[in-house]
């Protein structure tokens, strides 16, 4: 029989706020632990939320990006349970009236396009975390996350294949981080996913039992663990069996699934109002500010970088992959006039040296300014592409501008005419038995005479003109 | 008169003219603890250290001509609201050793204004309950018959101003935690319209009816303590950004053309004949005042008690389960295991009625459960306040009774749950529909026993309910009349 997967994702992104999402406190990552704290996100006795305007913008520009309804009035809710890490008791998050609901994504499976529905966004806290001691008995509490703005985005479960899942997450990272809401970071964890998979019979309209999946921090790991998990579930379909509905976690070394114990997953997390916070109402005139204020978004930016410079859509892919780079490349395109080039030479080279360095684009030594003034220097024929290799890794090494380095190391072209002649003419002059052979018709050795004179000149001949006038003065001798 | 025994607003004209000093003030509380604490039982921990502290800055202030609207009065607080670096216990063994690292808004407030603190009042624990016999602490004693409770969860607050050991408090009142105590103890206890008064570090045991109030001598210092609490705090999101009146203003306004509403279902059978006496006499005296009585209806009167004991308690057990072990408070020593760890803290933690509420919440919030009894609850609530809203289309303010019986017997009460929830079945109502409340003393019962009159409005109409009680108390005369400890 013949099994289609059904698959749903849970993406919890977090903010990327100054400050948390109740109090005060920074969201720095990485801080001595308990050090971004305070009354309110250690769940003090007598403590009260106030909520973050920047969170709420946030989690607005997510929602109108991914075309989202949003709701004009929004509740928080309390969702109860105990753990170490939760230091309320209960985790504020939005349940049963959300920011914003019904929206979409478009993603590219196998060159075709596909639309995933979304069906709500909403905003909450994240819980700390525990440091469990390697050595003792004793696990350790740090508070420095919790209270760290999150919104949750919930799929339909419009998702047919471990591929598709990994392009739909593509796309919202990719939507995130542009928007430069959320850092995207996986290993960090301010971009996590959980996922609900069922199969069902191809034929079938009803859904199967599904599981959920958890733990996996990456994007390879997601698409690993829902291929596991389509194998897994097909497995025991096929053989009679039927699907637990569960909480497996991902294993990444042994690369399987397994179920969570029983006792974590039942939980009743009671949901009610949050008495401590207002219904938040949104705005329709801060809501279309925050519409302005919307970048554009990367496959968008794709489709008019195709359109305006003429440039591959791989190519546009690649560019646009980060904002700051389609940014960088836009500058260099606009000031060179040369976009053709810029694409190349950003493409290339600016690519290889931050790779190599694993740098940013934001960190490249080379400003668009000079990389533009480098293509139109060579394209004034003022540097050969050759010498501009040179150049352009000096660039990156120095941070100097093409025309300071080309000054300071001479490495100006040579390209008048009578200066050549004369290099050329006793070039020609110092090879007698070269020119004979070349006469009697050996034409390969013209090469040789190129060879010479840009020895002669150290290179600095613009090799155009040098071939021109050898051309010429050879046929004249 | 001793000094401990007269009113904010007297102790401050003679402050002003520098015929005591804020430390004669304070040596005059602490002189009356000293004498009858043992009796009454109304603190949890006294701060004697800081307030003779405080007093001597009073007096500086004084003397450089600084007079604040409390400066050198001693004022007791509820051991619910937070003091930074001083211990705050909320009457429970969980907290038995906690010290906040703040201070709550309203104690910020109370300090700017210049008050002297006199310590932590005694209160059932987590304020769950109406006698103050739940504290961790022991129960404290009504001071006008010491075998009686003096009312709850306020009670010490109540119970301090009372016996003289301070000379106003703050208490909190979730189902009428102010204005029973007030009522059963002889003072005046105003619960504010919710978002009036700040609850950041107010601890929290129902966080939508959670109001903070005065209680005081008479209903001038009412008006006094109010202009000090009320106001917008940013750090309470559901406190209302709204200027506040000054309330001293509203006293001697008189009440001439007034229609007072008398709600029919507060006049039932079973309420105590001398408390129906008392509120007869009242409504004789209002009146007298110029004001015009009518009969109004509170039809939904009958769900109060039982919505409330739906949603406090549901909102109670999502608020205490911070107090897990983890952090900060009692601990439960050599678990095995994380799960044992919190369930003997809490166990051991927690108080009977504590942990009853809990589980009452709990189950109201439970999947399967939720709709039929939370969600019902907070509709049936909206039909409660939609009563009152319809109610003070016809009339200024409702009279009714704060409590149905006089102080009852320590004791009495404490095996049956129901009867005593029973006893919040008047005050419960105005905390559902967040509206304000003021409990002014009215009669006295054959036994010495005072009675209490509650006065209720519209939201953000304290003004108004100390321009009534203040007529009330010029006309009752009641207020030379003290416990004889
Ligand atoms: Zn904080």
């Amino acid at each position: 029989m013949e099994y289609e997967p059904v698959i749903g994702l849970e993406v919890h992104a977090q903010l990327l706020t100054a400050s948390k999402i109740f109090c005060g406190c920074s969201t720095e990552f990485g801080a001595i632990p308990n050090s971004h704290t305070c009354p309110v996100c250690l769940g003090m006795p007598g403590v009260l939320p106030v909520l973050n305007k920047k969170v709420v913008e946030y989690a607005l520009k997510m929602a109108l990006a991914t075309h989202c309804t949003i709701n004009e009035t929004s509740n928080f809710a309390r969702k109860n349970y105990f753990y170490p890490d939760l230091p309320k008791g209960y985790q504020i998050s939005q349940y049963a009236q959300p920011l914003a609901e019904h929206g979409k994504v478009e993603i590219e499976v196998n060159g075709g396009k596909k639309v995933i529905g979304i069906t709500r966004i909403h905003m909450e806290e994240d819980a700390g975390k525990l440091i469990h001691d390697e050595y003792n008995p004793a696990s350790y509490v740090d508070l420095n996350r919790a209270g760290v703005p999150l919104i949750e985005i919930v799929s339909e479960p419009d998702i047919r294949s471990a591929e598709e899942a990994g392009a739909y997450l593509k796309r919202l990272h990719e939507i995130l981080v542009y928007m430069e809401i959320c850092d995207g970071n996986m290993e960090e964890g301010s971009f996590r996913c959980d996922a609900n998979i069922s199969l069902r019979p191809k034929w079938e309209t009803a859904f199967g039992t599904r599981t959920e999946l958890k733990n996996m921090n990456s994007f390879r790991n997601i698409q690993r663990a829902l291929e596991y998990e389509i194998k897994r579930q097909r497995y025991v379909l096929e053989n009679g069996g039927s699907v637990a509905q569960e909480t497996r976690l991902w294993d990444d070394a042994q690369g399987v699934t397994n179920p969570m114990r029983g006792k974590e997953e039942a939980h009743d997390y009671r949901y009610f109002p949050d008495p401590d916070l207002v219904s938040l109402t949104v705005d329709e005139l801060w809501l279309e500010e925050i519409k302005r204020s919307l970048p554009e978004l990367p496959l968008k930016k794709r489709e008019r970088f195709v359109r305006d410079y003429q440039i591959p859509a791989y190519d546009a892919g690649v560019l646009t992959s980060s904002r700051a780079l389609a940014d960088y490349f836009e500058a260099v395109a606009k000031l060179s006039g040369k976009p053709k080039a810029a694409s190349n030479w950003v493409m290339v080279d600016i690519l290889k040296f931050l790779n190599d360095d694993k740098r940013e684009i934001k960190d490249c030594p080379i400003l668009p300014e000079s990389l533009a003034q480098l293509i139109t220097l060579i394209d004034a024929g003022a540097i050969s592409g050759k010498m501009a290799k040179d150049v352009i890794v000096e660039m990156y090494e120095t941070g100097k501008s093409p025309k300071a380095i080309i000054e300071e190391k001479g490495m100006v072209q040579i390209a008048d005419e009578e200066t050549l002649k004369k290099v050329i003419s006793s070039v020609i002059g110092a090879n007698p038995q070269q020119l004979s052979q070349f006469l009697a018709g050996k034409d390969k050795l013209f090469g040789y005479f190129v060879g010479q004179v840009m020895k002669a000149t150290q290179g600095k001949a613009n090799p155009q003109l040098v071939n021109e006038l050898l051309k010429k003065m050879l046929a004249e001798t | 008169m001793k000094l401990n025994e007269l009113t904010i607003h007297e102790l401050q004209d003679k402050l002003r003219r520098i015929e005591v000093s804020a430390v004669d003030i304070v040596s005059s509380v602490f002189d009356r603890i000293d004498a009858v604490e043992g009796k009454v039982h109304a603190y949890i921990a006294l701060m004697k250290e800081e307030a003779y502290e405080q007093a001597a800055r009073a007096d500086e202030d004084i003397k450089q001509g600084h007079i604040k609207e409390l400066t050198g009065i001693p004022i007791a607080l509820k051991d619910i609201l937070c003091t930074k670096g001083f211990r705050t216990t909320c009457a429970s063994h969980v907290l038995h050793n906690y010290i906040p690292p703040y201070d709550a808004t309203v104690i910020e407030k109370l300090k700017q204004a210049g008050a002297v603190f006199t310590g932590k009042t005694n209160m059932d624990e987590f304020a769950m309950g109406s006698s103050t016999e739940t504290s961790y602490f022991g129960v404290t004693k009504n001071p006008w018959a010491l075998e009686r409770i003096p009312g709850g969860s306020s009670g010490g607050s109540a119970a301090a101003v009372a016996a003289d050991e301070c000379i106003a408090s703050i208490g909190s009142d979730t189902g009428g935690s102010i204005r029973q105590p007030a009522a059963l103890c002889g003072v005046v206890g105003m619960k504010p319209t919710y978002g009036r008064v700040s609850r950041f570090g107010l601890i929290a045991f129902a966080s939508s009816l959670d109001q903070l109030g005065p209680f005081t001598k008479d209903v001038e210092d009412c008006a006094i303590m109010m202009n000090v609490m009320a106001g917008y705090d940013p750090k309470d999101s559901t406190s209302v950004p709204m200027d506040v009146p000054d309330y001293r203003s509203f006293i001697d306004r008189g009440i001439d053309a007034w229609t007072v509403g008398i709600p029919k279902e507060y006049f039932i059978e079973g309420i105590d004949a001398e408390v129906m006496t008392a509120m007869q006499e009242t409504i004789k005296l209002v009146e007298k005042a110029g004001a015009r009585c009518v009969e109004i209806s509170l039809p939904h009167t009958d769900y109060c008690v039982a919505v409330y004991y739906i949603i406090a308690p549901a909102e109670a057990s999502s608020n205490l389960a911070r107090y897990d072990g983890v952090k900060y408070g009692y601990r439960s020593s050599k678990c095995r295991d994380l799960l044992e760890m919190y369930k003997k803290t809490r166990s051991e933690g927690f108080g009977a009625e504590v942990k009853r509420r809990i589980m009452i919440g709990t189950y109201a919030l439970s999947s399967g459960y939720y709709d039929a009894y939370y969600k019902k609850a907070s509709q049936v609530r909206a039909l409660i306040k939609r009563d009152f809203d319809q109610a003070f289309t016809k009339c200024d303010v409702i009279l009714a009774p704060t409590t149905p019986t006089p102080a009852f017997k320590i004791g009495e009460k404490t095996d049956n749950p129901l009867q005593m929830y029973l006893s919040d079945i008047f005050t419960i109502s105005t905390n559902l529909a967040g509206i304000p409340g003021v409990s002014v003393p009215c009669g006295f019962a054959g036994k010495g026993l005072p009675i209490g009159a509650q006065f209720l409005a519209g939201h953000f109409e304290e003004g108004k309910l100390i321009q009534i009680a203040s007529v009330l108390e010029k006309t009752a005369h009641l207020k030379s009349r003290r416990p004889n400890l």
